[in-house]
């Protein structure tokens, strides 16, 4: 992934939260974040995720003119995309991990840059799923100011069928 | 609201409840508002018959944005330094997920944190660590 511009609105950052039930104020309303210790509305620490927004090439949103894999009036409207079995089937595989080093919160008025490095690949036998393939990117966010603001490090899995279900702990 | 490295104890948690009953609607906000429009999180038929999933589950990234409003609730605004999530388990739509912090050391201006998100059965669907900055 590279993101050449991804600008960071205080109109995003109010949808995010909402999204994932914070109802926080600082990702709200200005005046009252101005009198926290961050002072000023900023962005909830998993916001960096929705650079895939402003990824061009990003594969998991829907593209003018191209074909979608998702349903229509078939269950799907294209073959997903590397294989790789039903727990591939959404075409990307699976999110297994996430982690964030925060060099600073981001706030509205930030303009970030995000460049994604691969790093290593490994494989697993899994009870669940069977064989596992585990990916893993190192992206970095820099501001306007060319600083690095968060370090992103995911790791995505392709399993081999899907993951059968645990019920109980 | 920030959290104290003197009164803070390792081993003492805060738990809270981070989604009751989860909603297909809501992670249909949290496709939008992320950018992540797999269908897997979204369209029923798609899951069921070309996947092979029971029905459709929620973006990891939810899971971990909704245990982040329990992190920042406990170490107070901007104070995360680091965050980060291995997602053990599927969430379905459905599901009451309760997150907790636990103190794991504490020095130097910052509390690290073991993080969990259990579901409605004990099974935990997310583990991992935070790392805040907290008042002497």
């Amino acid at each position: 992934m590279a993101v050449k511009q991804f600008p960071v609105e205080a109109s995003h950052i109010l949808m995010f939260a909402r999204s994932v039930g914070d109802d926080n104020k600082v990702y709200s309303d200005a005046d009252y974040a101005k009198r926290t210790e961050a002072g000023s509305i900023i962005a909830p620490p998993t916001f960096a995720q929705a650079s895939a927004q402003f990824d061009p090439d990003y594969f998991l949103r829907p593209k003018i003119g191209q074909p979608w894999f998702g349903s229509g009036k078939n269950p799907t409207g294209a073959a997903p995309r590397g294989g790789g079995g039903g727990g591939g089937g959404g075409g990307g595989g699976l999110h297994a991990e996430q982690h964030f080093e925060y060099h600073r919160h981001l706030k509205p008025g930030d303009v970030l840059t995000a460049t994604t490095l691969p790093g290593k690949t490994w494989e697993k036998e899994g009870k669940r799923s069977g064989k596992l393939v585990f990916s893993e990117n190192v992206t970095e966010y820099r501001d306007q100011n060319g600083e690095l603001v968060i370090t992103a490090r995911g790791v995505g899995v392709r399993t081999e069928r899907p993951v059968d279900q645990k019920t109980e702990a | 609201m920030a959290l104290s490295a003197s009164k803070l104890k390792v081993g003492e948690t805060h738990s809270a409840q981070i989604v009751d009953d989860l909603k297909r609607t809501q992670i249909v906000q949290y496709a939008g508002s992320s950018g992540d429009y797999n269908p897997l999180h979204t369209d029923e038929i798609f899951t069921t018959k070309v996947a092979g999933y029971p029905s459709v589950f929620a973006h990891g990234m939810l899971t971990m944005g909704m245990t982040g409003k329990m992190l920042t609730d406990y170490v107070g605004d901007a104070r995360l330094t680091k965050y980060g999530v291995r997602f053990t388990s599927q969430v379905w739509p459905g599901d009451t997920l309760e997150a907790t912090a636990t103190v794991k050391e504490v020095g130097d201006g910052r509390a690290l944190f073991d993080v969990e998100t259990k579901n409605q059965n004990g099974v935990v669907v997310l583990s991992g660590y935070a790392e805040a900055r907290v008042d002497p």
